[in-house]
């Protein structure tokens, strides 16, 4: 798949998600988000650029330091995509009840 | 009627994984029919105002079913759905993928992996679908393909038989 920068490519990663998680708690500084990881703070830094270009986090200076942290709204944007698999389905499963019941009566 | 029927979707971000029950009104034999009869899947399958048309049919391990999913313009999108596993009445599993006409399988479109499982529920039977996907993204483009359009009327469509009831 080529390059994209949305919600699914930044949640594709476990190192991603991961960030997206201690974001979930608080803002936090690169240092402070680095210093969780084993991975070079070079990798780390990368996989915030990418949060950053998806929207999932926004970045906010406060004095010296710059401060990331959660766009909520945008982990909403997953939660909407996966509302409408269920409707396709519950669309799906009200269908098989109607066929259920018309094999039901052949049957009688 | 529905409404009294078990539905539970939970979504695993974690592990890319897709678990949908449902208790369906009607016994084992018959629930099976209705998820491996291509005659009784193109009744069902697609969500209103799509349907399923059949090409070919071959329920047993290694074989696959080839259908178009027809939108109510005409646009036909293609699937195979490949049978990896089967136990008559119990679960299979399927590799399910998008193609063209002629039965071939798009690499390039996203794919999962089906593990049904069929068990009894009281008198009713319990189906326990649980989808794979390589990843995420490939969801989001399943949810993409073809569905955008139907799906708005397929809600107004349910809304409507609910009002019905």
């Amino acid at each position: 798949m080529e390059t994209r920068r949305d919600i699914f490519q930044a949640i594709a990663d476990p190192t991603r998600r991961a960030i997206i998680l201690l974001l979930a708690a608080q803002a936090m500084t690169p240092n402070a988000i680095a210093e969780e990881f084993h991975t070079s703070r070079q990798a780390v830094s990368k996989h915030i650029q990418i949060l950053t270009e998806c929207e999932l986090v926004k970045q906010e200076q406060k004095g010296r330091e710059i401060y990331y942290h959660l766009n909520t709204g945008k982990m909403k944007e997953i939660d909407k995509w996966i509302e409408q698999f269920k409707k396709i389905f519950e669309n799906k499963f009200n269908q098989l009840d109607e066929v259920l019941l018309t094999l039901k009566k052949q049957k009688k | 009627m529905s409404l009294t029927l078990f539905f539970d979707f939970t979504v695993d971000k974690a592990n890319n994984t897709i678990n949908i029950k449902r208790e369906f009104a009607g016994n084992r034999a018959l629930v099976w029919d209705c998820y491996t009869k291509s005659e009784i899947l193109d009744q069902w399958w697609m969500p209103h105002p799509w349907k399923s048309r059949t090409k070919s049919m071959d329920f047993r391990e290694g074989g696959r079913w080839h259908y178009a999913a027809v939108g109510p313009n005409g646009e036909e999108h293609w699937s195979i759905t490949s049978y990896v596993k089967i136990e008559p009445q119990k679960m299979f599993i399927a590799n399910d993928g998008f193609g063209d006409a002629n039965g071939n399988i798009n690499p390039k479109m996203p794919q999962s992996k089906w593990t049904m499982n069929f068990s009894d529920r009281g008198k009713n039977t319990l189906v326990h679908g649980i989808m794979q996907f390589p990843d995420l993204a490939q969801l989001e483009q399943t949810i993409a393909m073809g569905f955008k359009e139907g799906l708005t009327m397929a809600m107004e469509n349910l809304d409507a038989m609910l009002a019905k009831k």
